[in-house]
């Protein structure tokens, strides 16, 4: 797995650096994200702008780390969705439970904003 | 006038490491079917999807018998069908529960979205193996 991490504002940016996020490398983003999460990272910005796919094992790492915030009261969202990777939280109906944004920057802002779950798509 | 069929028969080692290269193979078949009016990009994604969930599907059931998944991809006119073989115990599909999106599950979503992609989908014991049939109409020009 290709992830690089940095602190930026109070949050931790992680990009990840792969064109698939699937059964092959999940479990490690996963692995990860809890990690960063029990050593106390308090706002986690995943920017998947450079993956455009993604199967349901992805999803599954994905729904592990908003899970894991959630119960450490840490903020999770993810920016850059390509379109194709967006329709696939839209099919399994999850684009209503993540918070998205179009990028890291508008993540950023909205951290800053102090507004969690502004950008949770209807 | 001669039938167009394509036909692939790819054999594969049971391990996630391969799920990129098979999914390639999808898009690129799909890019390759010009006859195709539908949006070539969506049809290249559907199909490296659903080979990607169904190979991971067929690794994870894989069982130790035989080192080999076998994958059979065929389109015939517009009929395209997928054909993925395990040697593991199988499972029964039909008691496969539609996952609710309330739940937050982090497992159990690859057929779901196989089932929404495909026109039909069947996972039956054969004298081969258990095997998770996938088929789709095309949309033709």
């Amino acid at each position: 797995m290709n992830i690089t991490t940095e602190t930026k504002d109070d949050a931790t940016l992680l990009r990840f650096q792969e064109e698939r996020l699937d059964a092959h490398n999940s479990q490690e983003l996963k692995d990860y994200l809890v990690q960063l999460l029990e050593n106390g990272a308090k706002a986690l910005i995943l920017d998947l702008s450079e993956v455009r796919f993604v199967d349901s094992s992805g999803l599954g790492a994905l729904l592990s780390g908003y899970k894991n915030a959630g119960l450490r009261d840490s903020r999770f969202a993810l920016a850059g969705l390509q379109t194709r990777v967006q329709s696939m939280f839209e099919l399994t109906r999850l684009h209503k439970v993540f918070e998205t944004h179009p990028s890291v920057e508008d993540a950023l802002a909205s951290l800053a904003r102090g507004t969690p779950h502004d950008s949770k798509s209807d | 006038m001669t039938r167009n069929r394509i036909s692939l028969e790819i054999e594969i080692p049971p391990q996630t490491r391969y799920l990129g290269l098979i999914g390639h193979i999808g898009e690129q078949l799909a890019r390759e079917m010009g006859e195709y009016a539908g949006d070539s990009d969506v049809l290249a994604y559907t199909l490296n999807l659903v080979l990607t969930e169904a190979l991971a599907n067929a690794i994870k059931h894989a069982g130790c018998e035989n080192p080999v998944l076998r994958v059979y991809i065929s389109i015939e006119e517009n009929d395209l069908c997928i054909q993925v073989y395990d040697q593991g115990k199988g499972f029964d599909i039909s008691e496969l529960p539609c996952p609710d999106p309330e739940e937050l599950c982090e497992r159990g979503r690859g057929i779901f979205i196989i089932r929404n992609l495909m026109d039909s989908v069947d996972y039956r014991k054969t004298e081969s193996g258990n095997v998770l049939e996938m088929k789709k109409k095309l949309k033709t020009a």
